[in-house]
């Protein structure tokens, strides 16, 4: 054709696997006894579009799989086939296939064909082996089908496509020429919607079509031609001078026809919202929210060169500044909101998965998901999606007990496990609990014990839970491919401290556990507090910050002579000098004339010494690492009103500083 | 052994292109005068506040706000241990424009844009210099001066900058 198809390749992919998404969920959907029809119809068009791309852009092995996917669906749309677990099993690991393959295709490689076979083979097996639940109307129904089929003489079909056939790119003419090569044809057409010149809005097909096609031709073959628009149109096949025992047949497969001239309004009203959102590649938002960023700082740096104005004098001006900061505001909130994604695009992975993962364990697991809109910045998503699959396999795996166990306890053999996502008070709070047994407080005590991570007993439950967090801990009996190793919940609350995030546990025996993960909206801008040490500025993020206090001198514990402890809330707590930290040069002013921050990061507090406390405000978060790279204790920079760079601190870092040369 | 092929290559290169001249920018550290290759320079500003970074080298005077992105600033002087580092209105720092990252440079003053001959390049001594050889890519010889040619890219991106992550802890 001489067209690049390559450039569409990417589109494709992204369709594709948006489309595996829908396909997937569909299924899960279908199996439960959750869905209905437009479901299933829904699926099927999935697997069709991806067919369709496939074949145009040169992936005839993805093509051959979803071909096989799309005819057993296809047997279950025509009513033919009930879906039970067999095929649906079929189905989801035909598209996992695909999902390789695609992944394949975008790395430039091809999927071996010995891991295809067994797919292939086990769709082939169903697709041909009598459909399992064909009741007896339901294969009379195709008997007789095929009689009319080979008896006929050809087909009256009538088709009126829906005004927007033209924008999907078919082409009536197309589909007419089309049928021509079938047979002799008699092409009426129907202009009756056609309005006068002035109105006639060129774009808009008004046409309709009646044609009489001879010859002896599978009803299977007409519907073929009008695969790609049957969405978009009303389409009826009629056999031509029918039989007396064709009318039956005729009618009985009318009211068919209707729920599918039903379906248009549905399906054009979900092309419509498609075309309400655009595809846009994230460095084009990263680069909006930057300029954004800049403008909030000059912005800033305005405000604060006008406040000595006088606002007599100056009222027009000082007017005009303050309606640019609120529209600076909303823009930046408006563009910060373009980042935002739900967290159902993390959730989304989890039916399947649980599912997998309790029929491989011999489990049975009920997910519960609440709250999937929520939304969430784009970075954030992607980050969690790791430590949350861990946790949602540790719940399967270690957290749900086996039928057997849960009904000796009186619980339901089927177990429970549910992840909720919300907002609280600037927060997004994800939350993954179970009914399963809870954590055992002796075993996680012997084994922090023995591992050595612990030389006392904890006194406290969240203390005792707070080991599972420990590195190099797993309580799991035998060690699975599931999870068990012992390395991970370590990891996941550092993943989770990288985020910003912070995690928590409460169990209870016997009825479950539940994991809270509190996560930051966004990580490109921080609610900070300014703080000044020497003749710098320091943003401490406000989330970590508990209170601040000017210490008393009976509050301050010497260690040999330096002030190291310092008396908050009843507690000792270490003190960090930020001056020292930061090499400021000059005397630092005596503890009692500076400022003691209580903060607390990984469980710990400590009290950072500073100069001042400026205020509060918000800070755009840039990168130390773009130009320079990551230094300790710094979590980026953020640009002062005045245009001066100023660090922000990474507390949940100085506080592991602190603890290092101890653990060595 | 990175460093040391980076100084090599670019030595190569300086040879490859025979025939062409090249452009440096002078700059002066005390007495001594130095050339780096005129299409790394982004641009040239007078010295400003720097934000100091914890635990960082002296040399490493902090970081800046160039338009919005920070850029760490180095103090040549600081790194080449001449005698005297003194800020006053005259201090400028070269904004360098390296393969992957923005640096700014303090120097004691920046002189002119100078085009070398392949034929005034001379290989670097072997000894001598405050720098470390491996950075020195040659000599320029304009007239009555002498022009110590930096692989500023090396340089930068060496270990004993610190500017890059560290690999290993």
């Amino acid at each position: 054709m001489g067209i690049d198809v390559s450039r569409f390749r990417e589109a494709f992919f992204d369709e594709s696997e948006e489309g595996l998404a829908t396909l997937e969920a569909g299924l899960l959907a279908l199996e439960n006894g959750q869905a209905d029809e437009d479901t299933l119809h829904a699926v099927f068009r999935a697997a069709h579009s991806i067919k369709g791309g496939a074949a145009t852009f040169g992936f005839p092995d993805i093509a051959e799989v979803t071909h096989h996917l799309e005819s057993l669906l296809d047997q279950a749309r025509s009513g033919q086939r009930r879906l039970g677990s067999p095929e649906i099993n079929a189905l989801l690991s035909a598209a996992d296939c695909v999902r390789q393959q695609i992944d394949a295709a975008r790395a430039g490689e091809s999927v071996d064909t010995a891991t295809l076979k067994p797919v292939l083979s086990a769709l082939e097996g169903l697709h041909e082996a009598a459909p399992a639940v064909a009741a007896a109307g339901a294969s009379d129904r195709v008997a007789s089908a095929s009689t009319t089929a080979s008896a006929g003489v050809g087909w009256r079909i009538h088709f009126v496509p829906e005004p927007h056939l033209l924008k999907t790119g078919n082409d009536p003419i197309g589909i007419l020429r089309e049928l021509h090569h079938l047979g002799e044809c008699q092409v009426r057409c129907d202009v009756a919607a056609l309005p006068g010149l002035q109105e006639l809005n060129p774009e808009a097909l008004l046409l309709g079509w009646d044609i009489e096609l001879t010859g002896e031709i599978a009803e299977a073959q007409v519907r073929e031609i009008f695969e790609w628009v049957e969405d978009d149109c009303t389409l009826q096949v009629d056999p031509l001078a029918p039989t007396a025992e064709a009318t039956p047949q005729a009618a009985a497969e009318r009211p068919e026809q209707v729920a599918s001239s039903a379906a248009p309004p549905k399906v054009a009203s979900a092309s419509a919202s498609e075309q309400a959102s655009i595809r846009v590649p994230v460095d084009k938002v990263d680069a909006l929210i930057n300029l954004v960023g800049e403008l909030v700082i000059t912005q800033a740096a305005i405000a604060q060169d006008s406040s000595g104005l006088d606002p007599v004098a100056n009222e027009r001006l000082l007017n005009g500044l303050s309606e640019l900061e609120r529209n600076t505001r909303h823009l930046q909130e408006a563009v910060m909101s373009v980042r935002m994604m739900p967290v159902g695009m993390v959730f989304s992975r989890f039916p399947r998965m649980v599912r997998d993962l309790a029929s491989k364990l011999g489990k049975q697991v009920r997910l519960q998901m609440s709250g999937e809109a929520t939304e969430l910045d784009k970075s954030l998503i992607e980050r969690l999606s790791d430590p949350l699959t861990h946790l949602v396999r540790n719940a399967v795996d270690h957290g749900i007990e086996s039928p057997e166990k849960r009904a000796a306890a009186g619980k339901p053999p089927e177990g429970t496990l549910s992840l909720a996502a919300r907002h609280e008070s600037g927060q997004v709070l994800i939350e993954i609990s179970d009914d399963g047994g809870g954590l055992d407080r002796e075993r996680i005590l012997e084994k922090a014990r023995f591992n050595g991570i612990i030389q006392e007993d904890p006194a406290t439950d969240e203390e005792i839970w707070q080991l599972i967090f420990e590195p190099g801990f797993s309580t799991a009996e035998n060690v699975t491919d599931v999870s068990g190793r012992g390395v991970g919940m370590d990891v996941v609350r550092r993943n989770i401290a990288a985020l910003s995030g912070r995690m928590d546990i409460s169990s209870t025996p016997g009825a479950g556990t539940r994991l809270t993960i509190r996560l930051p909206l966004t990580l490109a801008i921080v609610d900070g507090m300014q703080i000044a040490v020497g003749d710098q500025v320091l943003v401490l993020p406000l989330g970590e910050v508990i209170e601040s206090m000017q210490p008393r001198p009976c509050d301050i514990e010497g260690v040999a002579g330096h002030p190291r402890l310092l008396r908050m809330r009843g507690d000792f707590v270490p003190i960090v000098s930020m001056r020292a930290r930061l090499g400021t040069p000059g005397e630092a002013p005596p503890l009692t004339e500076s400022i003691a921050i209580l903060v607390e990061a990984e469980g710990r507090r400590i009290a950072l010494v500073v100069d001042q406390l400026i205020g509060q405000q918000q800070a755009v978060v840039k990168s130390l690492s773009t130009n320079f790279r990551r230094i300790e204790g710094i979590a980026g920079a953020t640009i002062l009103g005045d245009g001066r760079v100023a660090l922000i601190l990474d507390v949940g870092d100085i506080v592991r500083g602190l603890r290092q040369p101890q653990a060595a | 052994m990175h460093a040391q092929a980076i100084a090599e290559r670019a030595i190569e290169e300086s040879h490859d292109k025979s025939g062409a001249s090249r452009e440096f920018l002078t700059f002066a550290l005390g007495d001594e005068e130095y050339g780096v290759d005129i299409l790394k320079v982004k641009e040239i500003r007078g010295y400003d506040i720097v934000t100091r970074i914890p635990d960082a080298p002296a040399f490493i005077k902090g970081v800046i706000n160039l338009r919005g992105t920070i850029v760490p600033v180095i103090d040549l002087r600081l790194k080449f241990k001449l005698a005297k580092a003194e800020y006053d209105e005259f201090t400028v720092m070269i904004v360098l424009n390296l393969s992957d990252r923005v640096v700014g440079a303090v120097v004691d003053r920046v002189s002119d844009v100078i085009a070398l001959q392949p034929d005034q390049i001379f290989d670097p001594p072997e000894f001598g210099q405050t720098v470390d050889i491996a950075f020195i890519t040659g000599l320029g010889s304009v007239e009555e001066r002498m022009l110590i040619l930096l692989d500023i890219e090396g340089l930068m991106s060496s270990r004993e900058m610190q500017l890059v992550q560290r690999l290993a802890q």
